[in-house]
């Protein structure tokens, strides 16, 4: 999961709502509702409309920043103090299952006219399918693809933006020749592991083998993504920099330092809002280019999850089915810029019209999610780390692959005995 | 009863808040070290195992717990002596026969120390913006280029011994002060008499006579630095480029972000090991000192 860069507050906002808590009316049910970042800031927004459409709830939205939302939850647990209802990353979910704290929705979804799973992007609605059943319900996607100027491009002889690796290599090597070497062609912040997983989960071959108790990094499919990303860094085509030194991207991509940035959907907004009105139409999307012809990109997002110990299942399943009302989440695209997860939310509203979005819908079909193992953050961690040594020509190729394998298998020691030993026990 | 018993019954309130507000909790740490309690296990205790050592190990194995260390040190060994020497300062200053104003400025120097440190950061965060910090306004009146204060890997650390120092100097400052003024007077004037300077009536006089409290200073400052955490935490949460993660932070991270408890009790367990020996060694230094 992964937020705009700059929205982190850092201090909790105690429930704004704890007040109203005081004279409530007999038959009224309390909901409690978390949110991470921003998105607390659209529900303000969002919930009078839903407690005039339903009395008998009183919703009560608590944010939590996203540097403290994943202890938050996890001592609520160690605590017994969850929420009724909560927004959780689609990276975090399969922690949640782990810890049987959350439940499985799909009875609720089966009798819903609301919620129709054939109306969601299949990628993203399978980020919350996790040993068959359903646990969670997206609310918002996240994927990252490539932003690019449309003029520099023209320049150095491309009509459009790459389609496959080859062509994008092409395209890198022309921008990079352009400014007698002084500007660069794409930004990959090196301490990010979004870009380089996205290209990895293009391969056919899975990030990690034998139903998650070991990695699979030495797959010629990783190895290919990881050579490509490393080559990019070797030609100088990357600059060998961090998001922290990179400052300010946005600037920098409307100066033309980078004619290529990877990343997600809330740079449209920042785009809009930092390169000059004049400018807009030199920029552009497209759908990440893949191996052969339009390529995969990763499943991100939030999803809203019902826990298990909540008292009033129904009432917050309430909730959830408002918020995934496609008129709703055009709203709620208008006030965030958070794309929603149905197709039919897609068919109206701005994002139907904007060409800069278009894009994402396009990619959204295209989606893989990473593995489905609580210890996912802890190894993609690991493997930027690694890679980030072999672009700095630290390792070869064949020893990170091997170094990030080795890794792994070390996190996943735990997962792997939990596995085992549930099944020696099973009745 | 005799006096043994009645001693006994005397000290128990003590002990029995000791034991079980400090020791049972350490003991109970010390055997959550030597577990691989994790997020399987909190959701299932059946998933704890035993694994001795193996944390410690591991630990000593991970870049992050050395680099993290490192940070640490660099804070203790550049914010200590800062520390306490403008601690020192504050004292000698507000300690002047020819100081006015003593009881305010007493006052406003001891007041970080009583403000919470969440509060204080928010201002510091401002003072040191990029763009709109004070202290870049500062330094462009110099013709300095502004310097990122809290971003730029190599400045954050900097930043966050500036602010501790000034959260913190007050307290050892008191301490200071009270030490200076039990100085009897008649040994500056003797040596006034005898002609020798302020400089060397500080070298000869003050520094010999506080020398106890300093020694009792520095080993407090010293142990409350090693456990730097919430400057970082709410100033750089750790970054940036985990420029600024201590080893608490790092224990944090471990225990409540990820919840790997059993890694975490060990964390917390070597870094009171580096603790005891440092405190430990700068006691014998000292008395082979006055020894000689």
């Amino acid at each position: 999961m992964r937020f705009a860069p700059g929205h982190r507050a850092w201090v909790v906002l105690a429930a704004v709502l704890l007040a109203s808590c005081a004279d409530k009316p007999a038959g009224v049910v309390d909901v409690d509702f978390w949110t991470i970042g921003r998105e607390g800031e659209a529900m303000a927004k969002l919930v009078p409309a839903f407690e005039r459409e339903h009395p008998g709830i009183r919703v009560h939205v608590q944010q939590m920043p996203l540097t403290a939302a994943h202890q938050k939850l996890f001592t609520a647990f160690a605590g017994n103090s969850m929420p009724d209802i909560t927004q959780l990353g689609n990276t975090w979910l399969p922690e949640m299952q782990a810890l049987n704290a959350i439940e499985p929705l799909d009875a609720y979804v089966a009798t819903s006219k609301v919620v129709d799973k054939a109306d969601y992007f299949p990628s993203i609605w399978a980020t919350n399918t996790i040993d068959g059943k359903l646990w969670g319900v997206p609310w918002y996607v996240d994927t990252r693809l490539l932003f690019y100027r449309v003029d520099i491009l023209k320049e150095v002889g491309f009509d459009g933006p790459p389609r496959t690796w080859d062509e994008w290599r092409r395209q890198l090597a022309a921008v990079r020749s352009r400014g007698n070497g002084k500007g660069f062609a794409v930004l990959l912040p090196t301490n990010e592991y979004e870009p380089l997983m996205s290209l990895a989960l293009q391969s056919d071959e899975p990030l990690l083998r034998d139903g998650g108790r070991y990695g699979n990094f030495r797959s010629e499919g990783f190895k290919r993504a990881l050579t490509f990303y490393v080559d990019t860094f070797k030609a100088k085509q990357a600059p060998n920099i961090t998001n922290v030194e990179a400052g300010n991207p946005w600037t920098e991509f409307g100066r033309g330092v980078y004619a290529f940035y990877l990343s997600g959907p809330w740079n449209i907004g920042e785009f809009r809002k930092r390169i000059d009105a004049k400018d807009q139409d030199d920029w552009s999307t497209a759908a990440l280019p893949g191996i052969n012809g339009p390529g995969a990109s990763n499943a991100g997002g939030s999803s809203l999850v019902i826990f298990r110990s909540s008292k009033h299942k129904q009432e917050a399943w309430q909730l959830v089915e408002f918020l995934s009302r496609p008129d709703i989440q055009r709203q709620f695209y208008d006030l965030l810029g958070d794309m929603p997860p149905r197709r039919s939310s897609w068919e109206g509203g701005t994002l139907a019209n904007d060409p800069k979005a278009r894009a994402f819908r396009d990619q959204l079909e295209r989606v893989v999610p990473s593995p489905a193992v609580p210890e996912w953050e802890r190894i993609a961690t690991e493997m930027q780390l690694v890679a980030a040594q072999a672009v700095a020509g630290q390792i070869s190729i064949d020893d990170a692959a091997a170094e990030i394998d080795r890794r792994t298998d070390r996190i996943l020691e735990k997962r792997r005995w939990v596995l085992d030993h549930a099944r020696e026990h099973a009745p | 009863m005799s006096r043994q018993n009645a001693a006994w019954w005397f000290l128990a309130p003590a002990l029995i808040v000791l034991g079980l507000f400090f020791l049972l909790p350490v003991i109970a740490a010390l055997l959550l070290s030597l577990t691989d309690y994790d997020l399987y296990a909190l959701a299932d205790l059946r998933n704890l195992r035993f694994v001795a050592l193996a944390n410690y190990w591991e630990l000593l194995h991970r870049p992050l717990f050395w680099s993290a260390l490192g940070h640490t040190f660099y804070f203790v060994i550049v914010g200590v002596p800062l520390s306490i020497a403008t601690s020192l300062g504050a004292a000698l200053l507000l300690n002047s026969p020819l100081a006015r104003f003593k009881p305010f400025f007493r006052t406003a120097l001891f007041a970080p120390v009583v403000t919470t440190v969440v509060a204080v950061a928010v201002i510091w965060r401002y003072l040191f913006n990029t763009k709109y910090g004070w202290a870049n306004y500062g330094l462009s009146g110099l013709g300095i280029d502004p310097v990122d204060w809290l971003g730029d890997p190599h400045w954050a650390m900097p930043t966050i011994i500036l602010f501790a120092v000034w959260k913190n100097f007050g307290y050892n400052m008191i301490i200071f002060l009270a030490g200076l003024q039990a100085i009897p007077a008649d040994l500056y004037e003797a040596a006034r008499i005898d002609g020798a300077s302020a400089p060397s009536q500080f070298r000869h006089i003050t520094l010999p006579m506080l020398a106890p409290t300093l020694l009792m200073v520095s080993i407090l400052t010293v142990s409350g630095y090693f456990q730097l955490f919430a400057e970082p935490y709410v100033m750089t949460e750790g970054g940036p480029l985990q420029s600024t993660t201590s080893v608490l932070y790092l224990m944090y991270e471990e225990g409540f972000k990820w919840w790997n408890l059993g890694s975490a009790s060990a964390v917390a367990f070597l870094l009171f090991v580096i603790m005891f020996v440092v405190t430990a060694g700068m006691l014998r230094l000292s008395r082979r000192k006055v020894a000689s």
